[in-house]
């Protein structure tokens, strides 16, 4: 088998278009898991110690399961007890919820490298809470947690083809697609690993970049 | 109430000055757990406005715990704390006395002013933004006064010079400088200092003394210092406690203190402490 350059040419456009759907979701995805992981640390921070342990539970429960078994379990099992979502709702739901899990544990992370003496004497300046996080604990635990947020961003991309699966016609999908039409799989699996490189690199090292960046601006590295 | 009955007791047999009607700052039967471990074992204590009463004793004894808890970092277990008159640690409810709730406390927490061990500044500001954040945003102060507040006070720390440096460009004298200033831009009517030299070179402690020695002398203003520079105890302090078990096992003043200790713990505490010097 040969490596075909007019073939390649003529499926670019579907594979390039497939690409955005998987940018999509990926940007989508990553969006919902950002706010997810804020609400999942918040409900681990409560004055109330079952509130607390319950969302830890659940954290733990959604980390501890295979993300395509949840996947299968949202759109493939959840009809059956009436629970009928569309392939893309369900991934960016999945997603969102899977990831989020992760996410929390990363600002967790960076929480906790705020030593306990920046509280203190938020406290014995008597700041508000808002003030104490916002200006003092925020600008240290971001720096902390961005490396961790930069590899969810860049994983969540690239687990992005296991929503072929479930029938999202990303780029995974359209390589699929195009090798059963056309026999030739050597092509469009190639292209599907170049595209994601050209992606994957670039962001990799723009969110290095990004983190510098933040650190300055918030004045906490140099 | 058997509370005051008792302080009067101790007041006599440590032969400080007669007992101030309207002390500063006044511990009243405190006590303080962690766990079945008792760190303050019913603790009366009163401070006078002006007064600069040095807290020494042996790691573990529960001096540290002592400014914790008036800086509100730690609650209490029993008895209460006042301040200036106002009850701190309780609050009125129903004609009760409660456990002060988180608003009661941001009402009565302006008072006091602390310095910590690992001076606690915060990284991501400059000298004078540290100084002037608390001002602006909890006094309500506005920023030219809130700066000229802050100038004033790094000049008064030998800081003045350094006012747009981030704390990591700062040796640990100079933050500890810094800290005092962002401690006491607040005007707090008590200053507490715990083991503000301990994490600090050598050579640099004695920049932060002079600072603490000029507070002292020129401003009014009401301080516990926990505290292991016995020289500069003895020197500054009006009043020496010393600390064993949770309980103040000796108090007076210096001269009392250092020269004529009259309890074994305190004999043992302070030959051992001078050995080491």
């Amino acid at each position: 088998m040969e490596w075909r350059w007019d073939f390649a040419i003529e499926i670019l456009p579907q594979m390039l278009g497939a690409m955005l759907n998987t940018l999509l979701a990926a940007g989508i995805g990553y969006g919902i898991a950002l706010i997810v992981g804020l609400l999942l640390l918040l409900g681990q921070r409560t004055k109330y110690a079952l509130l607390n342990m319950a969302v830890r539970e659940v954290v733990e429960f959604v980390r501890s399961t295979p993300l395509i078994v949840q996947l299968f379990f949202v759109y493939f099992v959840a009809p059956q007890f009436g629970v009928v979502l569309s392939a893309w709702t369900s991934a960016m739901l999945t997603i969102g919820i899977h990831y989020g899990t992760y996410l929390s544990e990363v600002y967790r992370g960076g929480l906790e490298a705020v030593p306990r003496g920046q509280w203190e004497a938020c406290r014995a300046l008597n700041f508000s809470p808002a003030r104490t996080y916002f200006r003092v604990v925020i600008p240290q635990a971001l720096p902390a947690s961005l490396p961790g947020m930069g590899n969810y961003l860049v994983g969540i991309f690239k687990d992005t083809p296991m929503l072929s699966t479930i029938g999202v016609v990303e780029l995974m999908h359209t390589a699929n697609a195009l090798g059963a039409e056309t026999y030739r799989y050597l092509e469009p699996y190639t292209m599907v690993g170049f595209m994601f490189l050209l992606i994957s690199l670039p962001t990799a090292a723009g969110l290095r970049k990004f983190e510098r960046y933040v650190g300055r601006a918030l004045g906490v590295t140099k | 109430m058997n509370v005051l009955s008792e302080r009067n007791e101790m007041n006599q047999s440590s032969s400080i000055s007669a007992p101030d009607e309207n002390p500063m700052v006044r511990f009243s039967g405190v006590t303080k757990r962690y766990g079945n471990l008792t760190v303050l074992d019913n603790l009366d204590l009163d401070v006078s406005a002006n007064e600069m009463v040095s807290i020494i004793g042996p790691s573990g004894s529960g001096k540290t715990t002592v400014l914790r808890m008036l800086m509100t970092l730690e609650t209490i277990d029993q008895g209460i704390i006042y301040v200036d008159g106002n009850p701190l640690t309780h609050m009125e409810r129903n004609g009760e006395m409660v456990f002060a709730n988180e608003r009661y406390l941001r009402t009565q927490r302006n008072n006091i002013g602390m310095v910590f061990q690992q001076f606690n500044l915060f990284p991501h500001m400059t000298a004078l933004e540290n100084c002037i954040e608390a001002p602006i945003n909890v006094l309500g102060l506005k920023r030219d006064e809130a700066e000229q507040r802050a100038i004033d006070l790094l000049r008064m720390v030998g800081m003045l010079g350094k006012k747009d440096e981030h704390p990591t460009r700062l040796s640990g004298g100079q933050q500890q400088r810094v800290a005092i200033a962002r401690a006491l831009a607040m005007r707090p009517k008590v200053m507490l200092l715990d083991e503000v030299t301990s994490a600090l070179d050598p050579e640099v402690i004695g920049e932060v003394l002079n600072v603490i020695r000029a507070l002292n002398s020129e401003h009014n203003l009401t301080m516990l210092m926990v505290t292991h520079q016995m020289g500069f105890a003895r020197e500054i302090s009006d009043r020496v406690c010393f600390f064993y078990k949770g309980k103040i096992a000796e108090q007076g003043t210096p001269d009392q203190i250092f020269n004529d200790p009259q309890n074994d713990r305190t004999k043992q505490f302070l030959s051992a402490v001078l050995d080491a010097n």
